[in-house]
C-alpha cells in the first residue's frame, strides 16, 4: 500500500535503489514536468565571449525575441565549452536591470539628466563635431601641413569589434581627429 | 602562440600573468600540458590560484623581472646551454655591431647616443656594422619638442611634449622588425668581439644568481631550479614557453620586459615551434583586434604609421622612410595604397597619390595621457568614451576626472552609466569640493550600446584569432552598435556638410560610407566591413589575401595582415567547425591574421636543411618530393622557396629573404638577439628600478629607465625613490569575479555577489608592522590621492629581502568605482603617470605607498590629508585651480 511515507524522498533514498539519492529518490511530478529553458528555446546563435581575449564559443539560446541562455559552445577548439563566472553570468550583462536603454542628457552646468530622443541627440552630435572641428582645425603647424583637428579626442574600448573600430578610425582620420586612442595603450 | 599549443610545451614559465584567475579558460591548456608531464612555474609577487597550480611558486619583487630574465640569459650564456644551431642560423647572433657602440656597463647605465637634455636615445651607434639601419629609423624621428600642436586653428598654444622617438616605429617594429639596409657583416662562430652574440654575453655577465637574489629577492637554489627546468626542456627534442599579460606591460620598461623574454626564447630556440614561444595574454575580446585595426594615434590599420608633419612630405617619401626593402614590409607601398583605396575609393588615383594628404598629421605624442593633460588645460573640447571607463580604468583617476570637467562636450556609449559618464553628479572631488557640478561646463550625452549578443562582428582573440558572433536579438529601447553609430553619426555629418567647397571637407566628402543597412534599426552591415578590410581585386571581387594586393590603384584593402579573411567571398571569421572534426591545430575554426597562420614564423619548426628538428616537435617542414613546405598549419613563408634559396642580388621585399630567414617580417629574416633599431630606451633590456622603488639600483647608478615619459602637473604628483614616506611597494591585479574597470561586472548580481568589496592584500608581517586587521579597513596613500580598503591579511603576500632590507608589497584588484551594485574606491587613484617610452603605456604594475589601520578621512579633509604626505614627502603641492584646472610643468 502506497502512503504519504513512500512520497518523502528521504525514505524512498534510505529503502530504494539510489542510497546518493542522485535519481529516483528524488523525483516527483513536478520534476519531471520540468525541461530546461535551453532545450525550449526557438533558436541558438553562436558567439563569443565578451570579456577578456581567451575567446571562448558561446551559445546563445533566445525564446521569443529574448536572451533565455548564454552557455559554453562545446564545438569551441579553444574553451571546449567551458566558461569563466564572467562568461557565465554573461546573460546578466545584457538582462540585467541596471543596464541603461534610454539616452541620457546633461546640460553644461545642471545638476541632472534629462530625458532626449535618439534621433535629437545623433543630430546634436554631429552639430559638435561639426562646430569644434571647425573652431579647431589646423592647417599648419610649425609650417609644415597637418591638415587636421586637436580638439576632437576618442577613446575607444577593447571590447568592439574589428569593425566597429574599422569605422571609428576611418571616420576619424577623415575628420583629421588624430587623438584616437584605444584601451590597447592602456 | 595559440593557447592550445601550450598542451605541446614541456615547460611553462607564467610571469608577469595570473593567468587561471584572468585567463581561466585559457588555462585549461596550461593543466593539458601539466597532465603529460610539463613542467609549470609561476614567477609573480604573490602567491596566486595560478602558483596554487604551478610545480614552483618563485615569488619576486614587482618591477624586477628584467633582472631575473637577464640572469636566465647569463645562465644560458654563461654555461654554454643555447641551442647553437639555432641560434647561428636563425637569430642575429653572429651579426656584428658598430665600434663605436657603448653598453651600460661602460657607461654606468646608459647605452651611448644618451642625450641627459632631453631624456633620449639617438640610436646612431646602435646599428650593425656597415648597413643603414639607423638612417632609415632617424628619418622616422618626430619633431623636437614644441611642435606638437602649438599654431593654426586659433588654438590656445599647448604645452611642449618632449616626444622625440618616432611614434609608430616600436609598434610597427612589433610587427616585425626595422628597416635594415643591407645584410650585416657576419661572424658564424660567433667570436668576433662585436658580435651580438659577444656583446650580449658580456651586457648580462653582472646578473648573476647573486644579483638575482640581491634585486630581485629570489633566493639562488630557487633560481637555478627555474635555470634547470627551462634549459632541459629546451632543444630539438623539446620546447618551452613564456606566458605574460599586463605584469610586463605597465612598467616604464615594459617593452623591454617581452624583449627579454624573446631573447631568452630566442636563445633556447624555442620561437616557431610547437610548444615554444611566447604567448602574450591579452585582457579585452579584442583587444588584439584594436591594436591590429588600430584605434590608436600613431597607427594606421595593418601597423602602417600614420604619417607625420615633418618627414612624410608625399607618400613616396613615406613609403621609403618607413618599409625597408627585405622581408614583407618591403611591399609597404600595396599594403598603404589599398588602404587609401579602401577610404576613398574613386577619389584615390594615383594623380593625387591616392588621397595621401587626407590623412591627417602627427606632430608628437598624442597618447590617452597627453591628450588627458591637454583636456585639463581646456585645449580639446570634444571627447568620445565607447567602452571605456578611464576614471577608473587609467591609472590617476583623478587625472581623467579632471580632463572630463573641461570639456565643451562629452559622449559616453557603454551598457551601463559608469563612472566616466557621471563624474559630474558623484565623482570622488564632488565630495572633496575640488570640483562643483554647477560650475562644470561639460555637457554629457550617455547612449547606450548594444551588447554583443545584439550586433554581428568579429573579435580578435589572444593568439590573433578572429572569431565571428552572430546577432541573436534585437538591441532593447535606444541601444545601438557603436558600427550603427559610428556610421549614421558619418552619413549625418557628410549630409550636412554636402556641397561644401571647403577642401578641409574632401576627405570627410570623399570618403566611401556606403556599407547596406538592414533590419528595423538600419544597421549597417557588419559582413560588408569585414569584405572592405580583406580586401577587393582589380574585378571586385574579395582578394584570397595580401599577396594579391598592388600597388597602382587597381586593389582595395582596409586592413593589410587581415587580408583573405574575406577570401572566396566567405566570411572565413564565422568558420565553426567542431574541434571533435579537426585536429589541435584546428584550421577551420576562425581565421588568423596573417593568411590563417597559427604559429608565426613556423619554419623555424625546421633545421636549415627543412627538416623536423626532431620527430616529436615535427611541425612544418620542407617536403622535397612535392618542393613546398608543409605540415598541420598553413607554412609561414613562401610555399615553395627551398631552404637552400639564396635571393639574387638586387631582389627586395620576401624575395631578399634566403631559405633559412624564417622571421620573415623583419629586415633581415632573423630573431633578434640585438634591436639596432626601433627602441627608445636601448637596443638590449636592462634593468632599471620602478620610477617609484624603495630600494637603489643595485646594477648601475641609473636608478630608473633614463628614456621613460613623465607628465607633470598638480594632478600627477611623483612618490620619490627611496623615501620613507612611501616605504612599501604596491601591485594592481584583477579577479576573474570581474573585468577590468567594473563596467560590465560590477553592475551584474552574480559577479558582485562572488567579490561583493575592495579589499588590499598584506602579510602578516605588514599588518603586524602597521596594525592593521583582517577584515578591518585600511587607507592606502601615495601622491595622487588616499583610498580605503577592507585588509587580507594573508601569507600569499611574503615580504622579500631585498638590498639587505625587508620590502613589503600591497596588493589591490583594480576592478571598483562609485557605481554598480558593489562598489569601493578605485586602486587606479593611487597610481601616477608615468610612461614607457617606446608604447606611453604607465607603470601600473609597480608605485609605492603608505599603508595605515582605519578609513579614510572624508570630504575636504581627504585632499588636506595627501598634501600633508606631499608635504612629509617633499612634493610639491597637489592643489588644484578653479573647476580642477592646473598647468603642465615643464621638464627641469
Amino acid at each position: 500500500m502506497k502512503t504519504w511515507l513512500d512520497a518523502w524522498p528521504v525514505v524512498r533514498q534510505l529503502t530504494g535503489d539510489d542510497p546518493l539519492g542522485r535519481g529516483d529518490a528524488v523525483r516527483s511530478k513536478r520534476t519531471d514536468g520540468l525541461t530546461p529553458r535551453t532545450a525550449t528555446a526557438d533558436r541558438v546563435v553562436q558567439s563569443v565571449c565578451p570579456y577578456c581575449a581567451v575567446g571562448c564559443g558561446q551559445r546563445v539560446y533566445v525564446q521569443d525575441e529574448q536572451v533565455t541562455q548564454i552557455e559554453g559552445d562545446p564545438d569551441s577548439p579553444i574553451s571546449r565549452g567551458r566558461l569563466c563566472p564572467k562568461g557565465a553570468a554573461s546573460k546578466n550583462l545584457v538582462t540585467n536591470s541596471t543596464r541603461e536603454t534610454r539616452i541620457r542628457y546633461r546640460r553644461p552646468y545642471a545638476t541632472e539628466w534629462e530625458d532626449l530622443d535618439l534621433d535629437t541627440a545623433m543630430d546634436m552630435i554631429a552639430d559638435r563635431v561639426i562646430r569644434t572641428r571647425r573652431e579647431t582645425w589646423q592647417d599648419e603647424v610649425d609650417g609644415k601641413r597637418v591638415n587636421r583637428t586637436m580638439g576632437i579626442a576618442s577613446l575607444g574600448g577593447a571590447t568592439l569589434d574589428n569593425e566597429e573600430n574599422y569605422l571609428m578610425k576611418k571616420l576619424y582620420t577623415a575628420l583629421g581627429a588624430v587623438q584616437v586612442e584605444n584601451q590597447a595603450r592602456i | 602562440m595559440p593557447q592550445q599549443d601550450l598542451a605541446n610545451s614541456d615547460c611553462i614559465v607564467i610571469q608577469g600573468s595570473n593567468m587561471a584567475e584572468a585567463h581561466p579558460v585559457g588555462f585549461q591548456w596550461v593543466m593539458e600540458a601539466k597532465a603529460r608531464g610539463a613542467t609549470v612555474i609561476h614567477v609573480d609577487p604573490r602567491f596566486t590560484r595560478t602558483s596554487a597550480l604551478a610545480d614552483l611558486h618563485v615569488p619576486l619583487r614587482a618591477g624586477t623581472d628584467i633582472a631575473f630574465l637577464g640572469g636566465l640569459i647569463n645562465h644560458v650564456l654563461q654555461n654554454g646551454l643555447e641551442f647553437r644551431e639555432y641560434v647561428v642560423a636563425y637569430t642575429n647572433a653572429a651579426a656584428i655591431l658598430r665600434d663605436d657602440f657603448r653598453d651600460t656597463e661602460d657607461l654606468d647605465g646608459l647605452f651611448s647616443g644618451y642625450d641627459p637634455d632631453k631624456g633620449e636615445y639617438d640610436e646612431t651607434t646602435w646599428q650593425y656594422e656597415g648597413t643603414s639601419v639607423t638612417a632609415a629609423a632617424g628619418q622616422r624621428q618626430a619633431p623636437k619638442p614644441g611642435a606638437s600642436g602649438s599654431s593654426g586653428g586659433g588654438q590656445p598654444p599647448s604645452a611642449p611634449d618632449a616626444e622625440e622617438h618616432s611614434e609608430g616605429s616600436s609598434e610597427q617594429a612589433g610587427s616585425g622588425g626595422m628597416p635594415v639596409g643591407g645584410k650585416p657583416e657576419r661572424d658564424e662562430s660567433l667570436q668576433h668581439p662585436r658580435c651580438v652574440f659577444q656583446v650580449l654575453k658580456r651586457h648580462y655577465a653582472r646578473y648573476t644568481p647573486e644579483m638575482v637574489h640581491e634585486v630581485c629577492g629570489v633566493e639562488p637554489a630557487v633560481f637555478r631550479k627555474v635555470a634547470d627546468a627551462l634549459t632541459a626542456n629546451s632543444g630539438r627534442e623539446r620546447t618551452s614557453a613564456f606566458v605574460y599579460s599586463v605584469g610586463w606591460t605597465h612598467h616604464t620598461v615594459g617593452v623591454q620586459y617581452v624583449r627579454a623574454a624573446g631573447v631568452l626564447q630566442a636563445l633556447l630556440g624555442n620561437m616557431g615551434r610547437p610548444g615554444g614561444g611566447i604567448l602574450a595574454l591579452r585582457g579585452h575580446a579584442s583587444i588584439q583586434g584594436s591594436t591590429d585595426i588600430p584605434t590608436l594615434f600613431n597607427l594606421l590599420p595593418g601597423y602602417i604609421p600614420m604619417p607625420h608633419a615633418r618627414e612624410d612630405r608625399d607618400l613616396d617619401d613615406f613609403v621609403a622612410e618607413a618599409s625597408g626593402s627585405v622581408g614583407y614590409w618591403g611591399n609597404m607601398r600595396k599594403y598603404a595604397v589599398s588602404l587609401l583605396k579602401a577610404w576613398w575609393g574613386d577619389a584615390a588615383q594615383p594623380e593625387n597619390d591616392f588621397c595621401f594628404d587626407h590623412l591627417p598629421r602627427l606632430t608628437g605624442d598624442h597618447s590617452s595621457y597627453q591628450t588627458i593633460a591637454q583636456q585639463i588645460q581646456g585645449t580639446v573640447p570634444g571627447y568620445f568614451l565607447v567602452g571605456e571607463n578611464p576614471v577608473v580604468g587609467h591609472a590617476n583617476g583623478k587625472m581623467a576626472r579632471l580632463g572630463l570637467a573641461n570639456l565643451d562636450w562629452l559622449v559616453v556609449r557603454d551598457l551601463q552609466l559608469i563612472e566616466s559618464a557621471t563624474f559630474w553628479q558623484n565623482g570622488p572631488e564632488i565630495e572633496t569640493g575640488e570640483l562643483v557640478t554647477e560650475q562644470i561646463p561639460t555637457e554629457v550625452f550617455f547612449l547606450p550600446a548594444a551588447a554583443h549578443v545584439e550586433k554581428d562582428g568579429s573579435f580578435t582573440n589572444t593568439q590573433r584569432l578572429l572569431q565571428w558572433h552572430s546577432q541573436a536579438v534585437e538591441p532593447p529601447g535606444d541601444c545601438r552598435s557603436d558600427l550603427w553609430f559610428y556610421f549614421h553619426l558619418g552619413r549625418r555629418i557628410r549630409e550636412k556638410l554636402a556641397g561644401s567647397t571647403d577642401p578641409r571637407d574632401r576627405p570627410v566628402l570623399e570618403l566611401t560610407w556606403d556599407y547596406p543597412t538592414h533590419g528595423p534599426q538600419d544597421e549597417p552591415s557588419a559582413h560588408a566591413v569585414l569584405r572592405e578590410i580583406s580586401g577587393t581585386g582589380p574585378d571586385g571581387t574579395a582578394v584570397s589575401g595580401y599577396t594579391e594586393l598592388a600597388d597602382d590603384g587597381s586593389t582595395s584593402c582596409g586592413c593589410w595582415i587581415y587580408s583573405g579573411v574575406f577570401a572566396d567571398e566567405v566570411n572565413q571569421a564565422n568558420r565553426k567547425k567542431p574541434r571533435t572534426e579537426q585536429d589541435l591545430v584546428a584550421l577551420e575554426w576562425g581565421w588568423a591574421w596573417p593568411m590563417n597562420r597559427r604559429v608565426l614564423y613556423n619554419r623555424a619548426s625546421a633545421d636549415p636543411e627543412g627538416r623536423p628538428w626532431s620527430e616529436r616537435k615535427k611541425y612544418v617542414y620542407w617536403d622535397e618530393d612535392e618542393g613546398k613546405w608543409t605540415g598541420p598549419d598553413v607554412p609561414d613563408f613562401q610555399a615553395t622557396k627551398p631552404p637552400d634559396f639564396v635571393p639574387a642580388e638586387g631582389a627586395t621585399a620576401e624575395d631578399a629573404l634566403s631559405g633559412t630567414d624564417p622571421f620573415v617580417m623583419q629586415g633581415d629574416g632573423k630573431a633578434w638577439l640585438y634591436v639596432p633599431a626601433g627602441l627608445a630606451d636601448g637596443p638590449m633590456p636592462t634593468h632599471y628600478e620602478p620610477a617609484e622603488s624603495p630600494v637603489p639600483n643595485p646594477l648601475y647608478q641609473r636608478q630608473a629607465n633614463p628614456a621613460r615619459k613623465e607628465l607633470r602637473g598638480a594632478w600627477n604628483r611623483a612618490n620619490p625613490a627611496m623615501d620613507e614616506t612611501f616605504p612599501f611597494v604596491v601591485t594592481t591585479y584583477r579577479l576573474t569575479e570581474h573585468h577590468t574597470a567594473g563596467g560590465m561586472s560590477r553592475a551584474l548580481e552574480y559577479l558582485a555577489e562572488l567579490q561583493p568589496e575592495f579589499f588590499c592584500e598584506v602579510s602578516p608581517q605588514l599588518a603586524a608592522e602597521r596594525g592593521l586587521e583582517h577584515m578591518g579597513w585600511a587607507t592606502v596613500v601615495s601622491a595622487r590621492n588616499a583610498i580605503e580598503a577592507r585588509v587580507l591579511v594573508t601569507e600569499r603576500m611574503r615580504p622579500l629581502r631585498v638590498a639587505g632590507r625587508e620590502v613589503h608589497q600591497v596588493g589591490l584588484p583594480y576592478h571598483w568605482g562609485q557605481n554598480g551594485i558593489t562598489t569601493g574606491d578605485s586602486a587606479n587613484e593611487l597610481l601616477g603617470v608615468v610612461m614607457d617610452p617606446n608604447v606611453h603605456i604607465q607603470e601600473s604594475k609597480v608605485a609605492t605607498c603608505d599603508i595605515r589601520p582605519g578609513r579614510r578621512p572624508r570630504g575636504p579633509a581627504l585632499v588636506e590629508f595627501v598634501e600633508e604626505y606631499r608635504r612629509r614627502a617633499g612634493v610639491a603641492s597637489g592643489r588644484l585651480g578653479p573647476n580642477g584646472r592646473a598647468p603642465i610643468e615643464e621638464r627641469s
